[in-house]
């Protein structure tokens, strides 16, 4: 008897746990890639069972190409500043040449990773926009006005004004990461480089890189998952317009589903972004270790 | 230090000559290395900077002035945009953000720490897959599960309340939160729960009275991730609330730039509001932040 009470504890503990993912993250998972194979919207209570004819639609979905290319542009841009941008970064913030003003500058470079998304985009609605547009102005008092264009509402450039700004709110993230772990480097490396007489530069590649490579692959896969689920700053600053220029995966599914309510399809498309991510979170785990007892 | 005292110094004493004089020619190179990377950092503190002052700015700027003088000062301040900014909206947003926020950030401490200490002190084959299927969680993203929680919230009766996004903003950060706790709870000696059985402690006490009050930090840094998620979250305050009465202040302001059209200043104010939380908290606990963020290494 006794002992069967004390096993109740640990099972009542886990439970509301295990109730919330079970309910809020892992049915609607599995529920999402049924759904993939009915036809549906929003209000109708009824599902009709069409089979695999939107994974079929995928495959000839012009918008899903160039929300899926946008996707990959996101990710190449976010991984050469996001992640090498950053290492440099952090490694100069970590120089000893700059201990006292680090910590202010590093706060700095952090606050736009804290302000709400929907701020910053409402914000570089303002910097991108074509009359008043701080970017323009600033061009025009450099005398370059000849660059200056509608960045938003031009199919061309839209897509990379919404990256533009991801870095500018990202880079102190990740740059935090490599800070940290910078910081757990022995010091000995450092100080037999010196003795050497190893420059900034030969330590950068041979202590600083090697040593840092764990966290850089992981800031890779944050960086790319990231940037395939990409959803708040297209869809706050374009919408995936103009046309469908900055379309990405997940503003594709968005409007397929609450817009043109055609849930079914959107579904689908969830699905190929679940696979998508799936694959990358997994090698991530792998990698990293989360959760391995230390 | 280590290397000094090796046999190599000793034998070789005229490298220290030769590292002495090469670092007299560094010291001149790293000073003219020193002053230009420092530009630099200036300069990208400067482009993150710029950007949110020309948005403080602003706030207090009438439209013809934020349209026609983007650079500079405000003639007149106009510190009466953050009061219509407040009572047009922003104030309903803010307290709505702040009960969603609260009320997550209590449940996520409450059933996630009850869930670490479970896994953190029991070794079975369940609780290993119990294990397994919380940090799985971790993978799933809520842009898959978008229409699928639509639809069980709206079975539940629960769209367009608060509700809505508490449990789900909950659902989403106890993966995180419950593997910082448990590797922190892991740390904590077993010999004092030894003693407070021996006392006569309930399995609840040892919970309650010795777990909880030796992992303060890592409770801190749980509360600062869990704050900063429910506060920014945009996707689903976005779809699962409709009413303008109950949005929070991410979703809530697309509406006010559509209520407000050019009244920009108006605007900005509300946007300024919305950001002040976050940077106290970032400059106040910025040390649990950091923590937490690199722990977990799983981006908001």
């Amino acid at each position: 008897m006794i002992l069967k009470r004390i096993k109740l504890v640990p099972v009542l503990f886990l439970l509301p746990s295990l109730l919330f993912l079970g309910v809020f993250v892992y049915i609607p998972i599995v529920q999402n890639f049924f759904n993939s194979f009915f036809d549906f919207s929003v209000f109708s209570q009824t599902k009709e069972f069409i089979g695999s004819r939107y994974f079929k639609e995928l495959l000839e979905d012009k918008i899903l190409l160039t929300s899926f290319a946008n996707n990959i542009k996101y990710a190449v841009i976010s991984v050469i500043f996001q992640v090498f941008f950053a290492l440099i970064l952090a490694t100069i913030l970590e120089d000893k040449l700059f201990r006292r003003i680090a910590p202010t500058l590093r706060v700095i470079y952090f606050i736009p990773v804290m302000i709400s998304i929907s701020v910053i985009a409402l914000l570089f609605s303002f910097i991108y926009n074509p009359q008043m547009g701080l970017l323009n102005s600033f061009l025009e008092l450099i005398g370059l006005e000849s660059l200056a264009k509608p960045w938003l509402g031009n199919a061309t450039t839209a897509i990379y004004a919404v990256i533009a700004m991801s870095q500018w709110q990202s880079v102190g993230f990740i740059t935090m990461l490599f800070i940290v772990a910078i910081q757990k480097i022995p010091k000995d490396l450092y100080e037999a480089a010196d003795i050497d007489g190893a420059g900034r530069i030969r330590k950068f590649f041979n202590i600083t890189v090697p040593q840092v490579r764990e966290t850089m692959f992981v800031n890779v896969l944050i960086t790319v998952t990231g940037s395939m689920l990409v959803f708040n700053e297209p869809y706050i600053l374009t919408n995936g317009g103009p046309g469908i220029s900055s379309m990405t995966l997940s503003v594709h599914m968005y409007q397929l589903g609450f817009i043109k309510d055609n849930m079914g399809y959107a579904s689908a498309v969830a699905t190929l972004i679940f696979v998508v991510t799936a694959i990358f979170a997994l090698i991530q785990i792998k990698v990293s270790g989360t959760g391995k007892d230390e | 230090m280590t290397l000094l005292n090796t046999k190599e110094d000793v034998l070789n004493s005229s490298s220290v000559a030769r590292y002495q004089k090469e670092r007299s020619k560094t010291d001149l190179r790293s000073k003219v290395s020193k002053n230009i990377f420092l530009v630099g950092l200036l300069f990208f503190a400067f482009i993150v900077l710029y950007p949110l002052y020309w948005m403080f700015i602003s706030s207090f700027k009438s439209y013809d002035e934020i349209y026609n003088n983007v650079w500079s000062l405000p003639s007149v301040w106009h510190f009466e945009n953050y009061i219509t900014a407040w009572s047009q909206g922003i104030s309903s947003y803010f307290f709505n953000s702040l009960f969603v926020t609260v009320l997550t950030i209590l449940l996520v401490v409450l059933v996630g720490s009850m869930a670490a200490y479970s896994l953190s002190r029991y070794k079975t084959k369940w609780i290993n897959i119990a294990l397994i299927f919380i940090i799985g969680g971790l993978m799933m993203n809520p842009q898959v599960a978008l229409i699928p929680l639509f639809e069980i919230l709206t079975w539940m009766n629960l769209i367009n309340t608060h509700w809505a996004l508490i449990l789900t903003y909950v659902a989403y950060r106890l993966p995180l939160s419950i593997i910082l706790i448990r590797a922190f709870f892991l740390s904590i000696p077993k010999e004092l729960e030894e003693s407070a059985i021996i006392d006569g402690c309930s399995e609840f006490g040892i919970y309650y009275r010795i777990y909880l009050p030796l992992s303060i930090p890592i409770l801190i840094t749980t509360v600062v991730l869990t704050a900063y998620f429910a506060w920014n979250e945009f996707l689903f305050s976005t779809v699962f609330i409709d009413s303008s009465d109950l949005k929070t202040i991410p979703s809530g302001l697309m509406g006010f730039r559509d209520a407000l059209r050019t009244d920009w200043g108006v605007l900005l104010a509300g946007m300024v509001i919305a950001s002040i939380p976050m940077v106290i908290l970032l400059v106040l606990l910025q040390k649990y932040l950091v923590r937490g963020l690199s722990e977990g290494s799983v981006k908001g």
